[in-house]
């Protein structure tokens, strides 16, 4: 599916980057120098993709994360990755979020205006951060259903404001819409894929 | 020689008459007599160490610290690592023991911060000691050790960030059963920077104008969560402390420069501004959790 689709799949655990960070044997997720070292290493993984990188950021192993932490490895990780010149294509669904982590995240997300894809331990997924209500709501249906095809668009959601939303989560980069059939993808069902 | 004696309780509450006088002996030489001294706080002992390294930078000689012969307080301040920490800030010769005890009930020694590897290790430290004591003692869920961390790797931070001099922290539980009934964990920060109107000031003292003080920096820092980075990610550490101590229905307070701002909870008595204070040089964080009641929800 992900290849198809036209995304290549990475999986990256923090808490190995954290442990073999220039920085030194870090267990936790705080201080921004560390966070900083930790973004540029996940950038590193991504980098050198010709397509669209899809970046499990795995946080198992994180128990304590901060929010200058948090300000770097998510939002600023994100916001490097939504601005026009950014080093390549990338997509980010942020694993193993436990209820310990929610709130450095949700506060960081929110300050900049930013979405998440955010896996629970047991691996069902929500959204994180700021956005209304039409959002919400087509990334649920989207979610639920995995894919949905080109042609069967106007009958999940007949309101053209629902379409606009749906197409505002692809630039928000919580939804991911192939090149070529413009079929929609919730980034769980690729990360599962 | 300028003789300033200690009080009997040195605190949060004490500590600001102690400061003052240091800085009124100017360049004079300083013995601290603390023969009376019983009992002393974290935010004691880390101001302690703040107004003896400010008497010794203005003297040009390390202070003299008496202690007296209270051995309670002795091997508590050793317990806590003040000697250790007090090393190059008091004279040598003075009359206490120069090695810590071995492991202790402490929750966090007073422990320098001078780099981003301190914070980790403060980090690593109460991880592995404030569970037991925020949930046996003070009531707390078995997640809070998680938000204690973090407050602790905030406070930490703004040394590292805003104050440009190296700093201590400390953090002890303590049995408050006269004063409030209850127990109590205080975490206490200082720092010999530049603080708060030192730091913003570059960024932030053109738009205030006349009004531009110790007191609109605070204000600026505690209440808007400005910075001096231009990067709108930062600014957070100090919010988001405050938001966790309010739900801990705790007190903060930051005393920088000639002011003192805080968060006062219902059960404690202070302004939450207090201005026209003898200057301290660099910033003072003081942080108290009570331990929970059944109607804390």
């Amino acid at each position: 599916m992900t290849a198809e689709s036209g995304v290549d799949p990475i999986s990256i655990d923090v808490g190995s980057v954290l442990r073999g960070s220039r920085e030194s044997l870090y267990s936790h997720l705080v201080t921004r120098p560390t966070g900083r070292a930790v973004r540029l290493a996940i950038e590193e993984q991504v980098a050198g993709h010709s397509r669209t990188a899809l970046s499990l950021i795995d946080l198992s192993d994180v128990t304590v994360m901060d929010f200058s932490c948090a300000d770097e490895v998510v939002a600023k990780l994100l916001m490097r990755y939504l601005e026009e010149d950014r080093p390549g294509d990338a997509l980010f669904v942020f694993g193993g979020v436990c209820q310990s982590l929610h709130e450095p995240i949700q506060t960081v997300l929110e300050r900049h205006g930013l979405l998440a894809v955010a896996q629970d331990s047991d691996g069902s997924c929500a959204l994180m951060g700021t956005r209304s209500e039409e959002e919400e709501y087509v990334w649920t249906v989207l979610e639920g259903r995995g894919q949905i095809a080109a042609a069967e668009l106007s009958e999940v959601f007949p309101g053209s404001h629902h379409r606009d939303a749906l197409d505002e989560l692809v630039l928000r980069r919580v939804a991911f819409a192939a090149p070529g059939d413009r079929s929609y993808h919730a980034l769980s069902a690729l990360v599962e894929n | 020689m300028r003789v300033i004696d200690l009080p009997a309780s040195l605190d949060f509450q004490t500590y600001d008459e102690l400061f003052a006088e240091v800085v009124a002996a100017a360049g004079e030489k300083i013995l601290l007599n603390g023969r009376h001294l019983r009992y002393i706080g974290p935010n004691g002992m880390v101001g302690l160490l703040a107004a003896g390294s400010l008497g010794r930078d203005r003297s040009g000689e390390e202070p003299i610290l008496e202690l007296g012969a209270a051995a309670e307080v002795k091997s508590y301040l050793s317990r806590m690592g003040f000697f250790r920490a007090s090393e190059g800030i008091f004279a040598a010769g003075t009359s206490f023991p120069r090695r810590s005890s071995g492991p202790s009930d402490i929750l966090l020694e007073i422990t320098p911060i001078t780099t981003n590897s301190d914070v980790h290790d403060v980090v690593d430290r109460v991880q592995k000691r404030a569970g037991a004591i925020l949930s046996n003692t003070l009531g707390y869920p078995p997640t809070s050790v998680v938000q204690f961390s973090v407050i602790l790797s905030e406070v930490c931070q703004n040394i590292l960030e805003h104050a440009d001099a190296p700093g201590w922290v400390a953090a002890q539980s303590y049995n408050w059963r006269k004063r409030l009934g209850r127990q109590v964990v205080i975490i206490s920060v200082a720092d010999l920077g530049r603080g708060f109107l030192g730091s913003l000031s570059d960024e932030h003292s053109a738009r205030f104008g006349d009004r531009w003080g110790d007191v609109t920096a605070l204000e600026a820092a505690f209440i808007h969560g400005l910075t001096r980075f231009p990067d709108s990610g930062r600014g957070q550490g100090i919010q988001q402390i405050r938001k966790q101590v309010r739900r801990w229905d705790g007190l903060i307070s930051i005393r920088s420069g000639t002011a003192r701002i805080a968060d006062v909870p219902s059960w404690f008595d202070a302004p939450p501004l207090e201005e026209g204070l003898t200057d301290f040089p660099g910033t003072q964080i003081n942080i108290v959790l009570p331990e929970r009641v059944d109607d804390d929800g």
